[in-house]
């Protein structure tokens, strides 16, 4: 299914393919699955940031005045993704095996190359004996142009009441 | 407050605790961690005795705001009612137990319980007409159709504490010398302080006290927290190096601070180059209407030292990078709910708040780059306290006998334990 017709031409001229998003969704969660995480940080534009406000928080929350427990420029994101991939991040070392499941994709909007995508997620995280569960959606701000998406913004936004039992966000989730 | 003299109690030896004095020993038993015992006495020796944590005045800025909340494993309703009082009250209907407010926050002249309908003022008063005959002609004289108060009220520079002991002693004795760190921390702004945006309520799977520990805990910073130092070195452009000089501070009570020159910056007011020039006038401008208020040594001290304060038996307040309130309580011996909260400077610029956000976040909270660390560790004690027939004991001696404490020693954890102990054998 084509959505080129919907709004506003392409300015690459590129065809903005539904499935295209979705494996494009797909293959970045097994990246995150698999621990490639120079592939996933990749993915990144230069300059974009990968939020999660708190649990139970309205899509609109801005980390200037809510507290958030993610709020990462790329600088910070980079260095996110290196503290993953070190042993001293003893949160996740040894690494916890993870699962992520993602449907419901959606294109909001699309408009000069950018394109707004929301997904519905699963996350399940499984260490020291116990699995915890994540659940919410992702909103993506994303580039794309022949064929080629890169992420602008990330959002992750954890639609539980608390972060109880899960007590921590150590990996992406 | 002054400088922590070694106190001059005996040796003490008891089913929790070893102070060895003369050695230089202090040891707490590890079933204190693990025992559901020791968990009930605790309920009430200390949770039903102590001072607890509330809330900011600046969470009910009008009247008529509420919130509820869950203090010491029972549900509250903090509000403020229409001449703009505040109170506290046992979120449970006097009629038949269901919580009269389940909204987390809000604005209501009365509270009415969905469950048969019983409505309250929001001063307490029982506000329900009955058809005549339904209940005795002096129903509710005794007052047993209001909202329940909690049994102590009280506040100290904006925060408030409930007590569920009618007889305790008041909040500024309670605080005793823990009330110079709250007032340092009011003072980093003309205007005082606010709560910033939203509540960070997470659990961790281990014993209270471990958090506490924590908390202050100078010692594990380098090993736990190597990661996050090798982030701000390359944040701030230079060594992240440790303060040589700090100072532990025994604040009575068994509350205890440490305190200290960090290498992170300060949103009061601590410039790093990382902030950029433009930051740097204005954290120079809020330096300067500091020094003017309240002098140029005291100043250098709120700005420029950072402290880590446990206030006895579950408040935090973590005055660093930025200013976090935690206060945590325990499901069971082996879990804890924690409640966490940004604190800003009022009237603070948007960009500044954005800049007092970034600083919590790289290092608080659940996805900081330091407290996941922690919850991984007193997760891991707490394993490892399943074999406390082999290993019964944790140790916490490290600077015993020295003339003055360091921040890496364990003093404030020491001040903390004895005074735990003390409650639980009701020296207290
Ligand atoms: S329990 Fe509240 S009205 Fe009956
Ligand atoms: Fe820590």
């Amino acid at each position: 299914m084509s959505l080129t017709s919907g709004k506003s031409g392409l300015a690459s001229g590129a065809e903005l393919d539904h499935r295209e998003i979705e494996a494009f969704l797909y293959e970045e969660a097994a990246m995150l699955d698999e621990w490639r995480l120079d592939d996933w940080f990749a993915l990144f534009q230069e300059g974009g940031s990968y939020e999660v406000p708190q649990a139970g928080a309205s899509d609109e929350a801005s980390s200037s005045t809510n507290l958030f427990y993610i709020s990462d420029n790329y600088f910070r994101l980079r260095h996110r993704v290196e503290r993953l991939k070190k042993r001293g991040n003893h949160s996740e070392w040894p690494r916890s095996i993870c699962s992520r499941m993602i449907g419901n994709v959606r294109l909001l909007d699309h408009d000069e190359g950018v394109c707004k995508v929301a997904s519905r997620f699963i996350t399940h995280r499984s260490k020291n004996d116990v699995t915890d569960m994540f659940c919410g959606h992702h909103l993506y701000t994303l580039s794309f142009a022949s064929g080629n998406f890169k992420i602008m913004a990330k959002r992750t936004q954890i639609d539980m009441n608390t972060l109880r039992p899960q007590g921590r966000i150590s990996i992406i989730v | 407050m002054s400088v922590t003299d070694i106190d001059r109690r005996e040796t003490r030896i008891s089913p929790y605790i070893i102070d060895d004095r003369e050695r230089g020993l202090f040891r707490v038993a590890r079933k204190s961690f693990v025992d559901e015992d020791i968990l009930t006495r605790e309920r009430d020796r200390i949770f039903n005795r102590c001072w607890l944590y509330l809330g900011h005045e600046s969470e009910l800025s009008k009247a008529n705001d509420f919130l509820t909340r869950n203090v010491g494993g029972k549900e509250v309703i903090f509000n403020r009612d229409r001449q703009g009082a505040f109170h506290a009250f046992m979120n449970t209907c006097p009629h038949r137990g269901a919580m009269v407010e389940r909204e987390a926050r809000g604005n209501a002249l009365a509270f009415k319980c969905f469950y048969h309908g019983w409505a309250f003022n929001n001063n307490g008063k029982f506000a329900t007409r009955m058809p005549p005959g339904t209940y005795p002609d002096d129903f509710n004289s005794d007052g047993c159709a209001n909202l329940r108060s909690v049994p102590k009220l009280a506040e100290y520079r904006g925060f408030y504490f409930l007590n569920y002991d009618a007889g305790a002693v008041s909040l500024e004795t309670y605080l005793a010398d823990a009330r110079s760190i709250l007032d340092m921390l009011c003072d980093h702004g003309p205007d005082g302080m606010e709560v910033i945006g939203g509540e960070q309520k997470y659990s961790i799977r281990a014993n209270w006290k471990l958090l506490m520990e924590n908390s202050y805990d100078g010692y594990h910073a380098i090993d736990t927290h190597g990661t996050y130092f090798e982030y701000l070195a390359d944040a701030i452009g230079g060594a992240a190096e440790m303060p040589a000089e700090t100072h532990v501070w025994n604040l009575q009570n068994g509350h205890a601070a440490i305190e200290g020159n960090a290498p992170w910056g300060r949103p009061v007011a601590k410039w790093i180059p990382a902030w950029g020039e433009d930051a740097k006038s204005e954290i120079a401008q809020i330096k300067r209407e500091l020094v003017s208020r309240v002098g140029e040594e005291h100043a250098n001290r709120i700005a420029m030292l950072g402290r880590n304060t446990g206030i006895f038996p579950n408040l935090v307040i973590n005055d660093i990078m930025a200013v976090t309130i935690r206060t945590f309580y325990p499901l069971a011996p082996n879990n804890m709910n924690v409640s966490a909260w940004a604190l800003g400077v009022k009237g603070e610029s948007e960009g500044f708040r954005k800049r007092r956000l970034d600083n919590f976040l790289e290092f608080l909270g659940p996805g900081g780059f330091a407290t996941p660390d922690d919850v991984e560790a007193l997760e891991s004690a707490q394993r490892g306290y399943a074999a406390l027939d082999e290993l019964a004991w944790n140790d916490i001696s490290r600077g015993m006998l020295k003339p003055k404490f360091e921040a890496t020693d364990e003093e404030q954890m020491r001040c903390f334990w004895r005074e735990w102990s003390d409650r639980m054998e009701d020296r207290a």
